[in-house]
């Protein structure tokens, strides 16, 4: 038995050693004090991030993200949409030399960067978006979706010119490499600090969003089939899984995951797109909803506001677009060029948000779970007036559950599973990001990869244990705590993707840069 | 006349050598290119960790088919007191060993009948069937 088997075994005895497994009772005041703990820790963290405009009812960071992007779509001249075709012929491989076959494709970055932020977001954090912010919600993540397009065209672009290349071969790459080296490069002073200041939120995100936010759901989604249980046994499970993965090594269910979570989303937006032509008639209605919902609220909380910062909140937290993370992800590609995996990455919101996302929301709308006074045409508010009443009072994962419910019985079964492995997949690639981060703090060395490694499982549980408030609370704050240093650093930055931009462009114009022909 | 020569590592592979010895030997000069095509996909899906290691795990796959499969091939071709050299790649095995000869001008490409069946190549047919059947140049299946 090797070193890292001793060291599974230890963990997963102290594990159960430690959580007193004997009566419910005690399983259930174990998860109250978790929730307790957790939300008084995390409060002050929270209120920072979430703070609103003094005067508004507006949360700045939103309008940081928003004024990001926006300002990068404009610096860039609509890069999204002038060089969205191009993007698609870099990851069909038609300017790839096949003398480089067997480096990692732009298609391998693009699908392992999705398979990081497809998941959970696009499923239950839509339902959070339009069960709070109502159906208008949708078209304000649609149109942060087509905004942090270029938000993602230029940290990866960064992400891989700044990269670290090192001798065995290995790259190590993202924002807190193009922090410090980019900012090096100009003269500007300050880089090392925010590149430090990005990994400790960074760490902090991939214990949140990427990791307690999605045990949380996957647990909600389980109890909706199994009945109610404690949700440190959900917890417990996925952390020996993951633990097995990451620690342990035992790539095969790495392996497996990769090859059935493409074809769990496929499922799902096949699945979207059966509920969606079956309700053809309706679908004129629901986006008549979407852009009334807009402009007007129709009765939700908060009004169109409230419509606004839901759908911005939960498109930034779905598609990443600004954060940093997959800068992380795309730096691992093979090119000469690194503005085309800036392209390439561009496509990422425009799947993740403007696509699956978008679909949810119309399949949420038709299916009617969400309730209308009929005199009003207005939305029902539940008790506490803080979203749309629904049938049967469900919100998160489990309104999506119900709204595919509605329309095909059998569909939650297979929505669970596909929760699962989202969850899980994008576990394991947060867990790759928070690597990254911890190693840039603390160096590369199996001793302290191991350590964060294990912080990382134990975070499983407790996420799983928590009750969704307080997680979901701390997982935005988390990873837009990232977005805060990424894109005030973006901006400094940019000029050099420029510089990448115009270059390249030039040379495609002139044709220097030619299609390889296969 | 250059020839190329396609190996997959496996035992069949020296019928194939040996016939296209039998060919060179035949003509005043031959080059002859053994190919060796490592089994990849540009549309697969990968970890970020299998990723960022990618072009570590390249390189080595590459030397240990030069070092298995290709320098032995070669030194038993030039023993023979023939032009040989080798050429390894990356990618779907017909396509590859089809596009070099093209590039190369090759005349003819050489290979060996492949395996045993099997439920795969019974429902995908396997790269053998699929080199001869869109291959530019004329292919001679050695069995």
């Amino acid at each position: 038995m090797n070193m890292v088997n001793k060291l599974f075994l230890a963990v997963a005895t102290v594990m159960s050693v430690a959580v007193p497994a004997t009566a419910q009772e005690a399983a259930m005041s174990l998860d109250a004090r978790v929730n307790a703990i957790f939300s008084s820790s995390t409060g002050w963290f929270v209120n920072a991030i979430f703070a609103s405009i003094p005067g508004t009812s507006f949360p700045w960071i939103v309008m940081w993200l928003v004024v990001g992007a926006s300002v990068f779509t404009i610096y860039f001249a609509f890069v999204q949409f002038r060089y969205f075709g191009h993007a698609i012929s870099l990851v069909k491989g038609d300017y790839s030399d096949p003398a480089d076959a067997g480096e990692v494709s732009h298609f391998q970055a693009l699908a392992t960067a999705l398979s990081g932020t497809v998941g959970l977001g696009n499923i239950a954090g839509v339902a959070v978006a339009v069960g709070i912010g109502g159906p208008g919600a949708t078209f304000w993540m649609i149109l942060a979706g087509l905004l942090g397009m270029a938000s993602k065209f230029t940290e990866c672009t960064l992400g891989v010119k700044y990269r670290n290349e090192y001798p065995d071969g290995t790259v190590s790459g993202g924002p807190m490499y193009y922090i410090s080296k980019g900012f090096e490069e100009l003269g500007l002073p300050g880089g090392k600090i925010l590149a430090v200041l990005f990994s400790v939120f960074c760490i902090l995100g991939a214990l949140g969003g990427g990791n307690m936010f999605q045990a949380n759901q996957a647990h909600a989604q389980i109890t909706q089939i199994t009945g109610d249980f404690p949700g440190w046994i959900t917890g417990l499970i996925f952390a020996s899984v993951v633990f097995a993965v990451i620690v342990g090594g035992i790539k095969s269910i790495a392996k497996v995951t990769e090859k059935v979570v493409p074809f769990m989303g496929i499922l799902y937006v096949g699945a979207a797109a059966i509920v969606l032509i079956v309700n053809y008639d309706q679908i004129g209605w629901a986006l008549g909803q979407i852009f009334a919902g807009a402009f007007t609220g129709l009765g939700v909380a908060g009004g169109f506001v409230g419509a606004l910062i839901q759908g911005f909140r939960r498109a930034a937290f779905s598609n990443e677009a600004g954060v940093g993370s997959a800068a992380i992800a795309h730096s691992a590609v093979r090119t000469k060029e690194p503005i085309t995996e800036g392209f390439v990455s561009l496509l990422e919101p425009l799947i993740d948000t403007v696509v699956i996302c978008t679909m949810t929301a119309l399949v949420i709308v038709i299916s009617g779970q969400l309730l209308i006074d009929e005199t009003t045409g207005n939305y029902l508010l539940n008790e506490g007036a803080s979203a749309i009443a629904t049938v049967g009072d469900t919100s998160g994962v489990a309104l999506t559950s119900a709204a595919f419910g509605s329309a095909i019985s059998w569909f939650p079964f297979v929505l669970a599973i596909a929760v699962i492995l989202f969850a899980f997949s994008t576990m394991i690639s947060w867990s790759y990001y928070g690597l990254k981060a911890w190693t840039y703090l603390f160096g590369e060395g199996k001793t302290t990869e191991l350590i964060f490694k294990i912080i990382f499982c134990v975070f499983i549980v407790i996420g799983a244990a928590a009750s969704l408030g307080p997680v979901i609370d701390f997982s935005d704050a988390a990873i837009f705590a990232m977005a805060v240093v990424n894109i005030f650093c973006l901006y400094f930055l940019m000029k050099v993707v420029r510089t990448e931009l115009l270059s390249y462009t030039g040379r495609l114009k002139s044709g220097e840069i030619k299609k390889f022909t296969h | 006349m250059k020839l190329v020569i396609g190996l997959d590592g496996q035992s069949s592979g020296e019928k194939a050598l040996d016939f296209a010895k039998g060919m060179a030997a035949r003509v005043d000069s031959c080059e002859l290119i053994v190919v060796y095509v490592i089994e990849w996909s540009p549309f697969s899906f990968q970890t970020a960790e299998e990723n960022a290691q990618r072009h570590k795990r390249r390189e080595e796959e590459i030397s240990i088919a030069m070092e298995r499969v290709l320098n032995p091939a070669v030194a038993s071709l030039k023993e023979a007191g023939l032009t040989a050299r080798a050429i390894v790649r990356h990618g779907d095995v017909a396509d590859t060993i089809d596009e070099i000869a093209h590039q190369e001008g090759a005349t003819q490409i050489i290979v060996a009948r492949s395996g045993a069946g099997g439920l795969t190549s019974r429902i995908f047919g396997s790269s053998t069937a699929n080199l001869v059947m869109h291959a530019r140049v004329p292919v001679t299946v050695v069995a």
